[in-house]
């Protein structure tokens, strides 16, 4: 079970990465628990500078912006 | 041949194609943007209104004006997405750290136009830049330039009103978002962050960069033109249309009185009308387009332009998360008296 979290204030594209990451491990039939971290003193605890970031088992991976969709799998699977 | 071998060799070919779309894109906008004066000429004397009337002329102005404003923009957009994509927050964050004033909001300005920035993700900027140690006063002149100094703004200004006004738009749009930012970081107001602010100590946080080829550079610059110009396009309709309005049916003589050179009192006024007006620059440079055509003077002009788009509420309310109300205070007043002092030196310059 991967722990996949979504940092972000709730933005459109914040909600586009969380669809992207859950369709990605649906396909790569990785079981995922993600959830959205909407709260800005949680996020900024993170160190990142923009968002939407992506944090898989308490790493971050990404920052600022839609991920590429063909780093999500590596990201799962790492 | 090695598996290595030929999948460089497919990729060079995938890179190649990529190449010739964009300059095949390129060589179609130049021919489209070329027909324009013609199609709108043409267009207008097929209405049944007359050319030279009030709405003949407004009608014009909409009809040249609209497309051409949308595939100036296009293009703009898409260059500067490329641009960007060499650059990041967390980049410009870590190349910001630890900088010195001074120096620092020279280099937090410049690096406001290149680093890719919404304002949707201003707070978490704004705590990921203190947090990691880059001065308050650095971190306000980033936040001043990179909306106010941006692709869109500079690329229509040229366009629409020539490389002069752009120029001088550049350099003091920098000068005021390096001069606040010194400013506010010479007044010390750390203490005014909200106070939970101050406690998040994160540090900078190192993120795996992967390859980035030419390929995905293309595709960011396609990424920032459906996201930019699907966002506001909207803005610059409504913006042509005031443009049009202005350009049809205010009479220049009136235009002179209120917004000329020697209407000293018009420049506070323009700042504080622009406060609460919110546009972005791609709405509001048709209307500086027309105000300008009419008459009104530069230095007023310019001031109005940079409060629409550096001193709004919607942005104030947002950053009210993080910053106390005294500070907010002291940025729209140390920002506010920086344009205002653009404006008059412009009036009294190009008098």
């Amino acid at each position: 079970m991967k722990d996949v979290k979504i940092l972000g204030p709730g933005c459109k594209r914040c909600d586009a990465a969380v669809e992207m990451v859950k369709a990605e491990a649906a396909k790569l039939g990785i079981d995922i628990k993600i959830e959205k971290v909407t709260d800005y003193a949680a996020i900024a605890g993170y160190g990142i500078a923009s968002t939407p970031g992506i944090v898989v088992d308490g790493k971050v991976v990404h920052a600022g912006g839609l991920p590429k969709l063909e780093s999500i799998g590596p990201w799962l699977k790492g | 041949m090695t598996t290595d071998a030929k999948a460089a060799i497919s990729d060079r070919a995938v890179t190649g194609r990529w190449l010739l779309g964009v300059v095949a894109a390129i060589v179609v906008w130049a021919a489209v943007y070329s027909q324009l004066v013609p199609f709108s000429e043409w267009l207008v004397s097929q209405l049944p209104v007359e050319r030279n009337s009030h709405l003949g002329s407004a009608l014009q102005f909409f009809i040249y004006d609209t497309p051409k404003v949308l595939l100036l923009l296009t293009l703009v957009v898409f260059a500067m997405g490329i641009v960007r994509s060499f650059f990041s927050p967390e980049k410009t964050r870590a190349m910001l750290a630890g900088r010195s004033e001074g120096i620092g909001n020279v280099a937090a300005a410049g690096l406001g136009i290149l680093t890719p920035f919404c304002s949707c993700s201003a707070v978490p900027l704004f705590i990921g830049f203190v947090s990691a140690g880059v001065p308050l006063g650095v971190t306000f002149s980033f936040l001043i330039a990179a909306p106010m100094v941006n692709e869109v703004a500079l690329g229509l200004l040229f366009a629409l009103v020539g490389w002069k006004v752009a120029l001088t738009y550049l350099a003091f749009g920098l000068m005021v978002a390096i001069v606040s930012g010194f400013v506010i970081g010479r007044l010390k107001l750390e203490s005014w962050l909200e106070p939970w602010v101050l406690e998040i100590r994160a540090g900078a946080v190192d993120l795996p960069t992967g390859e980035i080829s030419i390929v995905d550079r293309i595709k960011a610059g396609i990424e920032a033109v459906k996201d930019i110009v699907g966002r506001v396009w909207i803005w610059i309709i409504a913006g042509i249309a005031a443009g049009a309005v202005i350009h049809g049916y205010v009479p220049a003589d009136l235009m002179v009185k209120i917004m000329g050179a020697d209407a000293w009192w018009s420049v506070p006024v323009a700042v504080l009308v622009g406060i609460p007006m919110y546009t972005n620059a791609a709405g509001i440079i048709p209307v500086v387009e027309a105000l300008l055509g009419k008459g009104a003077a530069l230095g007023t002009t310019l001031a109005f332009m940079m409060s629409v788009i550096a001193l709004s509420l919607p942005e104030m309310i947002i950053l009210r998360k993080v910053l106390t109300i005294r500070l907010i205070a002291v940025f729209v007043g140390v920002v506010g008296t920086g344009i205002l002092a653009v404006g008059f030196l412009f009036n009294a310059l190009f008098h």
